[in-house]
């Protein structure tokens, strides 16, 4: 169905029709005090010749940099294929499948996507996606608290390895809303959610326990303990995991060793590593998936699968009457879309590589952060902060300023790493640095030798 | 015209209650509601057990039908002793026998409760009728 604007005749006959004069007339009831008026100060617009030269001297500027940040956003390789099919008109202008007649191919694809996440999380069921991973831990969070009816507190434990971004958009949205965020710190020579300040919690009334999976440092946590501690305590438990992760990785439904209740409630993360450029930090999208006791609380687009009155397979949106234009105030979340675009490629992305090509992925990041940090640890006044596994991050401190580090390095067109600082000032001059399967060996050689070279021209060493 | 039961006692918001004697009482919806609901797909419960207040604003059950999903609210005050268990695989019974096969759960009146703040069949006959504009 084609989008086709009013034309200015149609205009004059729809203000004819309603006795008004022009458009402008139907704003009369605006005080003129709080009328928009014209903005001063902008210049004139551009042509596109002239937009086009001033997008391409700001490009030259960027440079050919080796990115080696990842802290939630990655740089990986994406098959031309994706993006050349997620272009096609079919896909790029499809909108939200309300009228499931018309929009069966939108529908089929979102519901192959909800399989592949059910698939790679191993859960129950998966949503049609939601904005980006950290609104998807506040989806998560309120979900949590509607869904575990033994819980009247309200409130949730949130570890200090959880990336700072999602801390910082969960508690702003939840925080009018009842819910207390209760942080748990790490253990600083792990890197690891602290056990022991755990401990004190178990009994107190909370209504689920966010484990990430690797945590923002890289770091992989005890996910089976930590699954069968809380749910020994009344918790649900929220996973936050990295997608790409979880190829080589248990999975979340999995996780804990009790036979019954193990295994995650709620699933959640960023999509963007499914191929999603990094293009300035989005577009990106976020995935949910939950058990089946839950699913009448999940947020969000579902997608079922159903027939026709020919028997024929077919597609529609399912258990609608949750979702606001039906239940209103009390419908699940007030989210009623879902990241279509990004889910398309993302669903692209996993079919070219499938479920070994994923893995395959994984590891080569694994190795390649390795590398790296082998290679940096190896200068002198370079030192890996936390022992033990990590998955293709890890944290390191130098001896020297960071920021001024990162300023070297950013000249020699080497993007160094997350600076830690600001977030966690308890880890003092240290860097988060990811080497992604994209990442040759001889861009690793190159930020060795670059920091080395900076390290020993610093004046405090 | 939608069936209303005389030995029954109704609620403005088109629940139904059975005295089943010894200070129980089922609830379910009406003919009138089932048939507004349409085919009616899940019922989620209170749960067993609680301690429900009548005149709450909160509902204390859901039903969900193929387009609408309707809160049900506590007729009096009282504590949930059963759940119809059998709704959970056959929801869609309330639609075909909401008085009998179709109850949703049973309370146990708290004491010196009764019926008599709730409407008969001709009171409630007549606020559909002035529902149904």
């Amino acid at each position: 169905m084609p989008f086709i604007p009013h034309t200015e005749e149609e205009v004059q006959q729809m203000l004819a029709a309603i006795g008004v004069d022009s458009i402008a007339q139907l704003f009369d009831e605006i005080p003129p005090a709080l009328r928009a008026r014209e903005l001063s100060g902008i210049p004139e617009g551009m042509s596109e010749m002239e937009v086009g030269a001033l997008a391409r001297a700001r490009a030259r500027r960027d440079g050919q940099a080796a990115c080696f940040i990842g802290a939630g956003a990655y740089d990986h390789h994406i098959p031309a294929a994706v993006w050349e099919l997620t272009t096609r008109g079919e896909f790029y202008s499809a909108y939200t499948p309300y009228q499931a007649e018309a929009s069966q191919g939108t529908l089929q694809l979102l519901y192959e996507y909800q399989s592949m996440m059910t698939a790679l999380m191993d859960m129950d069921v998966s949503n049609a996606s939601l904005y980006d991973g950290a609104s998807a831990v506040a989806e998560a969070v309120l979900m949590a608290v509607r869904g575990n009816r033994k819980s009247k507190s309200g409130r949730i434990l949130v570890p200090r390895t959880l990336h700072p971004a999602y801390r910082k958009v969960a508690q702003t949205i939840v925080r009018n809303q009842g819910i207390e965020l209760v942080e748990v710190p790490f253990d600083l020579r792990s890197g690891q959610l602290d056990r022991a300040a755990l401990e004190k919690h178990a009994g107190d009334d909370f209504a689920a326990l966010v484990i990430p999976q690797p945590n923002f440092f890289g770091m992989l946590e005890p996910v089976d303990e930590l699954t069968d501690w809380a749910h020994a305590n009344g918790m649900l438990v929220i996973g936050v995991v990295n997608p790409l992760a979880m190829a080589v990785l248990k999975p979340p439904g999995q996780w804990g060793r009790e036979e019954n209740t193990g295994g995650a409630d709620i699933v959640v993360g960023e999509g963007q590593p499914l191929g999603a450029p990094i293009s300035s930090g989005g577009p990106y999208f976020g995935f949910m998936c939950c058990s089946d006791k839950l699913v009448r609380q999940m947020p969000g687009r579902i997608i079922g699968k159903t027939v026709d009155l020919e028997g024929k397979p077919g597609y529609v949106l399912t258990l609608q009457a949750r979702e606001q234009h039906i239940r209103r105030s009390k419908a699940t979340s007030n989210i009623c879309t879902n990241q279509g675009l990004l889910v398309t490629a993302a669903t692209i992305h996993m079919s070219l590589l499938g479920a070994e090509g994923l893995a395959r992925v994984a590891a080569a990041c694994h190795e390649n952060t390795d590398r790296l940090v082998q290679q940096l640890t190896a200068i002198d006044g370079v030192e890996a902060v936390f022992e033990g596994p990590a998955f293709h991050e890890r944290v390191i401190r130098l001896s020297m300023p960071v920021g001024e580090a990162l300023k070297g390095l950013a000249a020699k067109d080497v993007l160094g790493g997350f600076e830690l600082s600001q977030d966690y000032p308890e880890l003092g001059d240290s860097l988060l640095v990811c080497a992604t399967e994209v990442r040759t060996g001889e861009e690793i050689a190159d930020y060795a030798a670059s920091l080395a070279h900076l390290m020993s021209g610093y004046d405090g060493n | 015209m939608s069936n209303i039961p005389v030995e029954l006692k109704y609620t403005k918001t088109h629940e139904w209650v059975r005295d089943e004697g010894d200070g129980v009482v089922s609830v379910g919806i009406t003919d009138h509601a089932q048939e507004l609901l349409g085919d009616l797909v899940f019922v989620e419960h209170p749960e067993v057990g609680a301690a429900l207040t009548a005149g709450s604003e909160d509902g204390i059950a859901v039903v969900e039908s193929v387009k609408a999903a309707s809160d049900i609210y506590c007729p009096i005050n009282g504590e949930v002793i059963e759940i119809n268990e059998a709704l959970a695989d056959a929801p869609e019974t309330i639609n075909g026998d909401p008085y009998e096969s179709g109850w949703i759960f049973k309370l146990k009146a708290v004491d010196g409760e009764d019926l008599e703040g709730l409407m008969d069949a001709e009171a409630y006959a007549e606020h559909c009728e002035s529902e149904d504009h």
